[in-house]
């Protein structure tokens, strides 16, 4: 192994774990050092979450052990892991919508006195924790109330309100833009400092190679290899973890975009929506992909709700094939052919307590059903069979529950579902959340691929290199209006974010 | 695949989703058999299938509203309009059909009530039953000022004491609904949207399901299967009792949640509600032909629920 000598404050040996047939775990190893950034990188599946969960105590190994800061380590829950020094920042958010930021960070450990919560004492030092981490969220709000991107800073903000030798992050940039991930980077960089160990998981390779100090290699529930930042480039690991080559992280275009002369199928004027968004105007044409870049709260989601008809606009009209129309409901918006892959796949977009296949049918049930409404159930299976083949979604089978799959693996059940429908716009909401660097290229491929068919689509993503990567034109927002639609001259980060920060062009 | 080892291959899949409550099916069944002669018997069967018929067609009604993540409180107060509704057609001189078909839809429009309540005005189903509980139990009285009402119609009389091809027409009553609502539910398109909107109902509403409209239909249901159960019950008993039905309310769901219905929503069957309800039934006429006096018949029947209720559970815990 590369890494010896330096003292090690957590050692995992000869791990395994079973989900009944499902092994997510077959030979797992890690030797973390304190004071590190320890990555674990593998593709969707590859058992990170898993063995994370393991460490906090969520999940008991089938096999293996653990010994932190020099003791066997076996929680059973994660009050044992947070007694012993580990916290960790699930994937998948785990807040009560209903209560403020300051419950939820300060939750199961909130100052009272004689089981009276002092509210006084626990917005205080909600406050003081917030503050000292910079995080742009007010601790009174309720965290139902806020943005994906809010949640995901105040589940980080959860999981630092303990002090600990060892802190988890699972994949917690999937859901914040550059801006918000800058102020993650700054603490972690002070948590490093004063020699607390960070384990690491991220799809995002440049952000891997900056932070990282050690990065191991993980395939298919099994430990690959282990090495020192420095020794290692992005294409060497790309090619350890997906176990081939992989020389292009954006697929080109095949087809040329639509010309400029071409009549839009969706032309949106001056669309507005009280305190979310603002005399918002763009158009896009059949075969083009209209990207939409903007930071926390800049409305974009707002506005593809808006679209979709989830939510109301006070002003502004919207034409689809030159006709005005009025969506009030996802109903007219799915007859109309639009379809919507929604930014929070476990709250919008899954049935997680159901199967893989009657998720992925669950829009286009229509279509696999008899007059009087009877399931023809060969056919919802067939065409959910296809849409996992063509996804190369990892399940065990179409049967199993959704929620058992691993994160990235959801994502493209989501996709699944609306790709069934053949709609005609398609609005994807951080399409590739969570998903590994290979299952990208793939969905990226997807997307070309629907383009040159002939679908609008708006692409909606908080990363710029994949908004510049795939866009066509890209429409940059800021507080809740468009500062700039910017033609491919003009689409270099250092513009784009120039626009995205409030600059109008 | 042979019809034998599809036949076992079938009965290892209920085992392996009903297996805990099959089981405390059974291990009544057999401790009942022990301590009384008389109650293995075909005879015996059949009367505790008469006596379960009308909490489990309720309860294959209250199925779909727990499925959905909702609660109907007020199936019992709606087992005795029907009852009522029923007697009046027939004090008004209606004949068979039109009172049926009349009964029907008042539990229809009941349950209409309920839903249009829950899903439009957007309260809370526990709160609008509730309600709703109290204001149907008081309009039973409405007509008869509290008294009971006779029913003497022949054909209303005889759907629950006549026998066809020799079986009880209650026991066919039964079967067909069952039959209906585990086809809707298992086969449909309207029983899967049901499904996945219990599941999550956010998902379901951008998905292009319209909820609010499934959940007025669902609530129809419910009512519907208690106006039919308040006919059985009514025609048992040749008249329309003000209290009747009283606290049936709690043995559906009972008989749902034995049978596997989670009350978070989005996980049940009406396989699983029948066997529920049959628990029940082995349960009341096992006790009762013991003589146990009724306030431990009460304690026996809570207790058996939550040791039912708990295997179930763990067998499914296990299982992940
Ligand atoms: N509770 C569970 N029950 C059954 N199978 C599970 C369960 N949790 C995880 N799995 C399976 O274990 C495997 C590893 O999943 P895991 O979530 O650890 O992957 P991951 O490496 O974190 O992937 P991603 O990058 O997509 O988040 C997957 O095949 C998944 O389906
Ligand atoms: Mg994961």
């Amino acid at each position: 192994m590369a890494i010896s000598g330096d003292k090690v404050i957590l050692e995992i040996r000869d791990m395994s774990k079973e989900f009944g047939a499902v092994k997510a775990l077959k030979t797992m190893q890690l030797s973390v050092r304190p004071g590190r950034v320890h990555t674990i990188l593998g593709e969707n599946g590859a058992g990170k979450s898993t063995l994370m969960k393991i460490l906090a105590g969520v999940y008991q190994p089938t096999t293996g052990s653990i010994v932190l800061d020099g003791q066997p380590y076996a929680p059973s829950n994660p009050q044992d892991a947070a007694r012993a020094g580990l916290t960790i920042v699930f994937q998948e958010l785990s807040l009560c919508n209903n209560m403020t930021v300051a419950e939820n960070i300060l939750a199961t450990r909130e100052p009272s006195r004689g089981g009276f919560i002092n509210d006084k004492a626990l917005v205080r030092k909600a406050a003081e924790l917030v503050k000292e981490l910079g995080l742009p969220v007010s601790v009174t709000d309720q965290v139902g109330d806020l943005s994906i991107a809010q949640r995901q800073l105040v589940e980080i903000a959860k999981g630092l309100s303990i002090d600990a030798k060892v802190v988890i992050l699972d994949e917690p940039t999937s859901s914040l833009s550059d801006s918000e991930a800058e102020i993650l980077f700054e603490i972690i960089g002070r948590l490093k400092e004063k020699g607390v160990a960070i384990i690491y998981i991220s799809h995002r390779m440049e952000e891997i190679m900056r932070l990282s100090d050690d990065i191991t290699v993980v395939r298919d529930g099994s430990y690959i290899t282990t090495r020192d930042k420095t020794e290692v480039t992005i294409a060497e690991l790309i090619a350890l973890m997906v176990g081939r080559d992989m020389n292009e992280i954006y697929p080109p275009r095949d087809v040329a975009a639509p010309a400029s002369t071409e009549k839009p199928v969706l032309a949106v004027n001056g669309l507005s929506r009280s305190e979310e968004f603002e005399n918002v105007s763009f158009d896009i044409r059949p075969g083009e992909i209209l990207g939409f870049f903007g930071l926390i709260g800049s409305g974009r989601s707002e506005v593809m709700n808006t679209l979709f008809g989830m939510a109301h606009a006070s002003a502004g009209t919207v034409a689809i094939d030159g006709a005005q129309v009025k969506i009030t409901s996802p109903v007219e918006a799915i007859e109309r052919r639009i379809g919507f892959v929604t930014e929070n796949r476990k709250e919008e977009g899954l049935v997680l307590s159901h199967s893989v296949e009657s998720n992925i049918s669950m829009v286009a049930l229509d279509g696999f059903s008899s007059l009087f409404g009877f399931l023809k159930r060969k056919r919802e299976r067939d065409a959910a069979k296809a849409e996992v083949a063509r996804l190369s979604i990892k399940t065990a089978s179409l049967d199993t529950i959704a929620g058992s799959l691993s994160g990235g693996n959801q994502q493209k059940i989501v996709l699944a579902k609306w790709l069934l429908t053949k709609p005609k716009i398609l609005i994807l909401d951080e399409p590739t959340r969570g998903v590994d660097v290979g299952a990208k290229f793939e969905i990226y491929k997807i997307i070309r691929q629907l383009a040159a068919e002939g679908t609008a689509i708006l692409l909606v993503s908080s990363e710029l290199p994949e908004v510049i990567g795939m866009s066509d034109r890209v429409v940059v927002m800021s507080e809740g209006k468009v500062t700039a639609i910017a033609d491919p001259d003009q689409m270099t980060p250092e513009k784009i974010m120039h626009f995205a920060t409030g600059f109008a062009s | 695949m042979s019809d034998k080892s599809a036949a076992s291959a079938a009965f290892k899949q209920v085992m392996k989703q009903y297996g805990g409550i099959f089981l405390s099916l059974i291990v009544l069944c057999v401790i009942f058999s022990v301590t009384n002669g008389r109650f293995m018997s075909v005879a015996n069967f059949l009367n505790i299938l008469q006596q379960v018929s009308v909490i489990a067609i309720a309860a294959f009604g209250m199925t779909w509203v727990i499925l959905l993540g909702e609660i109907d409180l007020s199936i019992g107060s709606i087992i005795a309009v029907a009852g009522m509704v029923g007697a009046q057609c027939f004090a008004f001189g209606m004949s068979f059909v039109p009172a049926l078909i009349l009964t029907i839809a008042a539990g229809a429009l009941l349950g209409l009530a309920n839903g249009v309540l829950t899903a439009k005005f957007l309260l809370p189903s526990f709160i609008v039953t509730v309600a709703t509980m109290g204001i149907y139990r008081g309009m039973v009285s409405l007509p008869t000022n509290g008294a009971p009402a006779m029913i003497m119609e022949p054909s209303w009389t005889a759907i629950g004491t006549q026998s066809f091809i020799g079986i009880p027409i209650v026991i066919w009553v039964v079967a067909v609904l069952f039959l209906f609502n585990h086809i809707l539910l298992s086969k449909t398109k309207f029983g899967r949207r049901a499904y996945l909107t219990g599941g999550n109902r956010e998902a379901a509403l951008y998905s292009g399901i319209k909820v609010d409209r499934l959940k007025i239909i669902i609530f129809m249901i419910s009512g519907v299967m208690a106006a039919i159960s308040g006919v059985l019950l009514s025609s048992r008993l040749f008249s329309a009792q003000t209290n009747a039905g009283m606290s049936y309310e709690l043995d559906a769901i009972a008989a749902a949640v034995l049978g596997g219905t989670s009350l978070a929503g989005g996980v049940g069957t009406m396989i699983g509600t029948l066997i529920g309800a049959l628990i029940i039934g082995v349960l009341n006429n096992g006790m009762n032909m013991l003589s146990v006096p009724y306030f431990y018949q009460l304690i026996v029947k809570g207790l058996v629920i939550l040791v039912a209720v708990y295997l179930d559970v763990r067998s499914k815990r296990a299982k992940q």
